[in-house]
């Protein structure tokens, strides 16, 4: 190779610069982290486990499971949380304890630069713009 | 014999031409399509009562309150002008010459053609829209013959609107949002390109209630049920009297029949 040394320093400096937001945070001991707001009704327990990150990583394929069943399918069962019944429903059941979207879904999707389009159509609870 | 062999082969030849062709024509004159035996949700709207209330209007309000139906300006503060035909509609009314073009019969009595009539999706046992839906987004429900919509699937491309010839689909050219005067927040709106209908409310039967409209009508001038069920309200209702339904002649099947 041809002024390897020039072309190694080149990457590392090109690696260094592009990974700032990690180092950096790294080096000032803050990650960045979401802060989500508990359920303002007290609920403790979601319909999927939400501790071992389970409800992060899976709410949007449970949500277009639910939209199928529904939908297409005609399956309206119930989805039981602890001996109490809910809806397979965005707007009635998740919404129904995370009342203000702001403050909950979007505050993970604005980190997260994603722009689920659910709300163009389903209705958002009075006040929880 | 004199050409007996050339003769012959013509016949021959004809014939097996015709029976080739047979299926091919026999197909494009489709039989009726069968009900089914499962169950087969229909309505009756009874004119003879209907008819007495011509500015009555309670079940297209009703639903279009309970599905979040817009209501674009019109007139001098139409969102386009050159976009005449930008109306959502689930159900309304109709005049009797445009609800039923051939049904021509010279003086019919007013009491039918003078007064408009209700109108909605036919959810036909043979629907249209469904065959040319290119992302599956109407279908029809097997359970119990719905035409539904799945509003996330469609992608706005009208072959439905242009399908079906009913009317009965409308095409959103705009965001709807800001023209829904209440929004019912346990139903959905729709968003800009999306084409929508009456649904039969289908999320009302699922709670064991009766379509909004049917519901809504001061008169009871409509009855909706299981066809197939033997001694169900519409059963009853349909053997009682004489029913005409829309444009059958088109062989879609309507299932909304009008007592008349």
């Amino acid at each position: 190779m041809y002024d390897a040394g020039k072309i190694v320093v080149g990457l590392a400096v090109l690696v260094g610069v592009t990974a700032f937001p990690v180092w950096y945070g790294l080096a000032r001991g803050t990650t960045y982290r979401v802060q989500l707001e508990a359920p303002p009704n007290g609920a403790t327990e979601c319909v999927l486990p939400v501790k071992d990150g389970t409800m992060r990583a899976e709410h949007m394929h449970m949500l277009d499971q639910w939209r199928n069943e529904v939908v297409r399918e005609g399956v309206r069962n119930k989805v039981v949380v602890s001996g109490r019944e809910w809806d397979k429903s965005l707007t009635k059941t998740c919404l129904g304890c995370h009342t203000n979207k702001a403050a909950f879904c979007d505050r993970c999707h604005d980190a997260a630069a994603v722009k689920p389009s659910c709300w163009d159509c389903h209705v958002v609870p009075e006040g929880g713009q | 014999m004199q050409g007996g062999r050339r003769s012959f082969l013509k016949m021959a030849g004809g014939t097996a031409l015709a029976a080739g062709a047979l299926p091919g024509m026999t197909s494009c004159a489709q039989q009726a399509v069968a009900h089914g035996t499962g169950k087969r949700l229909a309505m009756v709207v009874d004119l003879q009562v209907c008819s007495q209330h011509g500015d009555c209007t309670e079940c297209a309000k009703a639903c279009h309150l309970a599905h979040n139906v817009p209501s674009f300006p019109k007139g001098e503060g139409a969102l386009e002008p050159n976009v005449k035909y930008d109306e959502i509609k689930w159900i309304w009314k109709e005049d009797f010459e445009h609800a039923f073009p051939t049904e021509e019969n010279h003086y019919l009595p007013a009491r039918v053609t003078a007064r408009q009539l209700p109108v909605l999706c036919n959810h036909c046992d043979n629907p249209p829209c469904v065959r040319v839906c290119p992302t599956k987004a109407t279908f029809k429900r097997e359970s119990d013959g719905i035409v539904m919509m799945d509003w996330h699937r469609c992608i706005g491309c009208r072959y439905c609107v242009v399908a079906c010839p009913y009317g009965s689909r409308s095409f959103n050219w705009w965001n709807p949002r800001p023209y829904i005067a209440k929004i019912n927040p346990q139903f959905p709106t729709r968003m800009k390109g999306v084409v929508e209908k009456c649904t039969f409310c289908e999320e009302r039967i699922a709670r064991n209630q009766k379509p909004a409209c049917v519901e809504a009508c001061p008169h009871g001038a409509m009855v909706f049920g299981d066809l197939n069920q033997e001694g169900s309200d519409v059963r009853m209702r349909l053997t009682s009297g004489f029913s005409i339904r829309r444009k059958p002649e088109l062989g879609t099947q309507p299932e909304v029949y009008y007592l008349v």
